[in-house]
């Protein structure tokens, strides 16, 4: 099968998409108060690092940053555990009470979200948890929408959307390989 | 990185550098959840885990318990005095019969050297964990050694270990030294002679002394091993306090590693015997540590024999 790629969206697109995110999380939340921003690994942890950079830039003030690994919250241990290590969940603050901004670069059935959610509840009781990602490609098998989305992109399931990161994480483009 | 594809974790001698720095640094994810309010993670959920434990033991068989219960799998503990043993049913039997009831892992102890090997081939489904075969292995406390010296020196290659006791019937100085000198650590073995396995030298890197002063100079770690009284015979020493004089250590010859260096014990430990109360509570001891790196040394071994297709 011939593996074709498209650049769906280039580096400027997803600065763009970020900055009018990051303006969205702010005018949602009414500025930074309480806000803490979750990436869920590998990729959205450093475009939570990136959206942390430029609410910083608009408010003067840093958000809290954390990353989840959600290996250990997999609905599909059962069977197919996978076999590479777990990565690091790392929350050194309390979620109680919080109002946490769950960020991932594809949206895609929700799996993904359903256990972040699990995991964030075991750190505390947050205040609301809003769902922020660069690619929403549907293909929906929870009932889980995005409340910040930086491109809907139609697509078939035997396509695959990939966000592709430089050596220091910082976003490069997004490809659509069918 | 590696992929471990194992059904079973029996001794470190079967896997490699990749594997076992694989299970590490799992371990080092799953420490995170030991310090939450809420330990647990729905990881293993439905999964049974069997902990048989044919000889006595607190500390590996509670850690493995706690393990499994942070992973949400159901654990059940067998002991010798209420199982059929004591009745007279062989090993095989008991694999049998323990098969029926579908376990997905069995955390075993037993008395005698590859009695694992043995109930693996007879359990085909079910991983084997072992928890301490008599003086073959004990991988879970390898590996938390492993990982409570790497916590301290962020390596493992171009370390000095000392390790002294009594190595004969000692598993773990044999899980020690497979999984250090395959990571890149030089092992230095001392104890009496009448507790030296002969061809201990051929272990791997390892440099047998004659003295304990030998092999504690400039180590950056020290693992000191537990006399086995229930083990051995009488004769291997003459007694606790001339054992204690040339084999114990204290401040005096501690001073004699790098001024940095790291006390380590399996417990339980004979205080007096093989460590000083002042070197066991002192600030060079991380033998706490190991305890609380047990735990998600045992999560990640669980994790990782329960993943996926098998090779």
């Amino acid at each position: 099968m011939a593996n074709e790629k498209t650049v769906i969206m280039d580096n400027s697109g997803i600065k763009r998409a970020i900055t009018r995110i990051s303006h969205e999380i702010l005018e949602r939340n009414k500025g930074l108060t309480d806000v803490v921003l979750i990436g869920i690994r590998s990729g959205g942890a450093f475009l939570a690092e990136e959206i942390g950079r430029v609410t910083e830039v608009i408010e003067g003030v840093k958000a809290p940053v954390g990353a989840v690994d959600i290996t250990l919250y997999r609905d599909d241990v059962s069977g197919q555990l996978p076999h590479q290590a777990v990565g690091k969940t790392a929350i050194p603050f309390s979620l109680e009470g919080k109002r946490v901004v769950l960020v991932d670069d594809v949206l895609y059935t929700g799996r993904t979200i359903r256990a972040a959610m699990d995991a964030m509840m075991d750190h505390g009781r947050p205040a609301c948890i809003q769902l922020a990602v660069l690619i929403d490609r549907g293909h929906r098998e929870l009932p889980i929408r995005a409340d910040f989305v930086g491109r809907n992109v139609p697509t078939s399931i035997k396509e695959n959307v990939a966000v592709r990161f430089d050596d220091e994480n910082l976003p490069i483009e997004v490809v659509l390989e069918k | 990185m590696a992929e471990f594809k194992h059904k079973d974790i029996i001794a470190l001698r079967d896997l490699t550098k990749e594997e076992m720095e694989l299970l590490l640094s799992t371990a080092e994810s799953m420490r995170e959840i030991n310090s939450r309010d809420i330990k647990k993670v729905p990881t293993l959920r439905g999964k049974t885990i069997i902990n048989l434990f044919y000889e006595a033991s607190t500390r590996t068989r509670t850690s493995f318990e706690i393990a499994g219960k942070r992973l949400s799998a159901d654990t059940v503990n067998i002991a010798p005095s209420n199982s059929s043993a004591t009745k007279g049913e062989t090993l095989a039997d008991t694999a049998l019969n323990l098969l029926a009831m579908k376990p997905d892992i069995i955390v075993m102890r037993h008395a005698v050297s590859g009695s694992h090997y043995f109930l693996s081939a007879k359990m085909p489904g079910c991983s084997i964990i072992n928890a301490g075969d008599g003086t073959h292995e004990h991988p879970s406390q390898g590996l938390l050694d492993m990982l409570t010296i790497k916590d301290r020196f962020g390596r493992l290659d171009g370390l000095k270990v000392a390790i002294v006791g009594d190595i004969t019937h000692s598993r773990v100085a044999r899980s020690d030294i497979q999984g250090l000198t395959k990571m890149g650590s030089s092992v230095y073995l001392a104890g009496p002679p009448t507790m030296m396995p002969p061809g201990a030298e051929r272990l791997g890197n390892v440099t047998v002394c004659a003295t304990m002063r030998e092999a504690v100079q400039d180590a950056d770690v020290v693992i000191m091993l537990r006399i086995q009284q229930e083990r051995q015979g009488k004769t291997l020493m003459p007694n606790a306090r001339e054992y204690s004089r040339y084999f114990g250590l204290n401040p005096l010859n501690l001073k004699l590693a790098k001024p940095d260096a790291m006390v380590m014990h399996p417990g339980p430990i004979n205080r007096g015997v093989e460590m000083s109360s002042y070197v066991v509570d002192g600030s060079q001891s991380h033998i706490l540590k190991q305890v609380e790196n047990g735990v998600a040394v045992r999560m990640a071994m669980l994790y990782h024999v329960c993943g996926g297709e098998l090779e």
